[in-house]
């Protein structure tokens, strides 16, 4: 069973927003290793017969009425933003160079 | 009269029904023991926020009802006025949610969790929030943001974790009662090493609604106390249908407190309890054995049928776990992105876009611990080693599921220590993450199977205490409390009282250390 790469990681971490050094690349590519090897027998444990279990407990059909319940004031919801105007969220920009 | 602090929280609510002692006092009482013991360089650290001023509020409002009498007064949930510590994962309007990381600092939330919402209608005093390793990921508290808890039983060690923070304030009498999450064994881990209890409900016994989310398939809110039965008071009080949580079970909460205190008769016979032959042996302390096997002679004593059972499939548990959960908080921890709420972090140069901001925000908001289970579960999840990894561990957990049905045929409950050391020293396992791991080695199958667990005192090795764990089929939940509390009552009597009165006193040991 082959390690996760440096490669791996830079990529992981990219896909998981997670900016990092190369010092905490490093440290990152030997932890995962290591615990990657001691968690893959996993994938030998169980026959193409057994059944996924998504959730413990399975309930289906969980709905409710489609009316309006308790919301949040645009005040409640802004409280706690970064940065906001006119009673939105204000995004930084989402494309470069513009 | 015994020192109000050192009250259970059953005892305590006697006393102010009495009018012995009033809420007031209560609250007074364990503000004054947090001061003296939580804060400073060796202080137990349990706590993250203090809530003195709502809680002294809350307090003299259960005295006016209480002293006016009538129907007001006989209303009165049996817990009203008995001081509660919360963990910092359940959300408190009011009272900053910070989960023990960075990256909710300070953060408000505008709604409460719904457990919160039932603890104010029954008008327990909130003392405040606890803490925890950051997201509740971790075994030791250690991976909090904001420094981690010590255990009172010896301050150079961990209180167990996640919920470390809550377990230790009630080991060191800074509370009667608090609230905890499990999702690994977050709640009967810290009470084990702290010589505490602590209960995971059946998965959807207890609302989540306000418990921010770290694997939303394992994750459980549960009580924390010193005694069994006041478990049972505080389970009954949160539990419950919650239509806000579609995970919800819609069944009423079982009779708990009655099972407690028929429990509390020592009597089990009849009761057959299967000892699970993987959790114990290689890799577990000599002590913790020992008193393993001790609590099977008294279990026998009282006529419980001591049965063994296998579950071949729980040494693939751990691996499962390692797996599905850090999908699970992958996916979870994606809203973190420095927009709506919590930190934002402009990264020093180059161009202010939305991506940089995030990955500087996750980057700085995040600790390693956090970082590693994200990363971890993106593999995981992706492309190509999405059917090698988590769906093997899917089909694992129906493997676990198989294993724990069949235990159950021929047990009415499972027994096993529920940590396989006693508490460690502090740093001593945070290099190496696996290590750290194995410490819920027994607490997992649970979590997985979303069956409930319990976690009782079962005496000291190396002056450490040492936990018990019971285990029930899902909705049975009353079974824990009836042979939980039948084994914490048969060990007293051998003690000659509570274990957590063997616990050095935190005030004159701190002089100790100073001098």
């Amino acid at each position: 069973m082959s390690a996760i790469s440096r490669e791996d990681v830079v990529h992981l971490a990219r896909l998981a927003h997670i900016e990092m050094s190369d010092a905490e690349l490093d440290k990152m590519t030997g932890e995962l290793g290591v615990i990657v090897d001691a968690i893959a027998s996993v994938s030998e444990a169980a026959g193409a017969d057994v059944p996924a279990t998504s959730h413990p407990i399975p309930l289906s059909n969980v709905f409710r009425e489609d009316v309006v319940g308790e919301t949040l004031t645009v005040e409640q919801a802004l409280q706690n933003a970064p940065d906001s105007e006119d009673s939105r969220f204000k995004v930084p920009a989402i494309l470069d160079e513009e | 009269m015994t020192e109000i602090i050192k009250l259970s929280a059953t005892e305590l609510a006697e006393k102010l029904r009495a009018g012995e002692v009033t809420s007031v006092q209560a609250v007074q009482a364990h503000l004054d023991r947090i001061a003296a013991v939580d804060g400073g360089e060796r202080g137990v650290n349990a706590f993250l926020h203090l809530n003195a001023e709502e809680a002294l509020a809350v307090a003299a409002e259960v005295d006016t009802i209480r002293a006016a009498g009538g129907a007001e007064a006989e209303a009165l949930h049996p817990l009203a006025g008995v001081p509660i510590a919360i963990k910092d994962l359940i959300v408190t309007v009011g009272q900053p949610t910070t989960a023990g990381s960075r990256m909710l600092e300070g953060w408000m939330s505008p709604y409460d969790a719904t457990v919160i919402t039932k603890i104010r209608a029954a008008k327990l005093p909130m003392l405040g929030k606890t803490n925890l390793d950051e997201f509740a990921m971790g075994s030791s508290t250690e991976h909090s943001a904001y420094g981690p808890t010590r255990n009172p039983w010896d301050l150079d060690r961990i209180p167990g974790g996640s919920g470390g923070g809550s377990a230790a304030a009630v080991a060191a009498f800074e509370a009667p009662l608090a609230l905890g999450t499990d999702t690994g064994g977050s709640i009967r881990q810290p009470g084990a090493v702290t010589g505490t209890v602590g209960v995971k409900p059946t998965y959807g016994g207890v609302s989540r609604y306000g418990a921010i989310a770290m694997a939303s398939s394992l994750d459980q809110i549960g009580p924390v106390s010193r005694t069994v039965l006041d478990s049972a008071y505080l389970h009954e009080l949160i539990g419950g249908h919650d239509p806000r949580d579609s995970t919800s079970l819609n069944e009423p909460v079982p009779a708990l407190v009655e099972a407690a205190r028929q429990g509390l008769t020592g009597d089990l016979t009849g009761v057959r309890v299967g000892v699970i032959a993987e959790l114990q042996g290689e890799g577990y302390e000599a002590g913790v054995q020992a008193r393993f096997d001790e609590s099977l002679e008294v279990l026998r004593a009282a006529g419980a049928e001591i049965v063994e059972v296998h579950c071949p499939n729980f040494k693939y548990a751990l691996g499962a776990y390692y797996l599905i959960m850090p999908s699970e908080v992958s996916s979870n921890l994606a809203k973190f992105d420095g927009v709506r709420y919590g930190k934002r972090v402009i990264p020093a140069d180059g161009p202010v876009t939305i991506e940089r901001v995030m990955g500087a925000t996750r980057a700085a908001g995040f600790g390693d611990e956090v970082k590693r289970r994200i990363i971890l579960g993106t593999y995981a999840l992706s492309a190509g080693y999405y059917d090698a990894y988590y769906g093997s561990a899917q089909k694992v957990r129906t493997l676990v599921q198989r294993d724990f049905d069949a235990a159950f045929e021929k047990a009415d409950v499972l027994i096993s220590p529920t940590a396989p050391t006693v508490a460690f020293a502090l740093g001593s396992k945070t290099d190496d993450p696996l290590a750290m791991y194995l410490n819920d080695v027994a607490t997992i199958p649970a979590n997985l199977a979303g069956v409930p667990g319990i976690s009782v005192p079962g005496g000291l090795s190396e002056g450490l205490p040492v936990g018990i764990q019971f285990l029930a089929p899902a909705h049975e939940d009353a079974r824990l409390y009836r042979v939980g509390a039948a084994l914490e009552s048969l060990l007293e009597k051998g003690w000659g009282g509570p274990l957590i009165s063997q616990a050095p006193d935190l005030a004159s040991a701190e002089k100790e250390g100073v001098a």
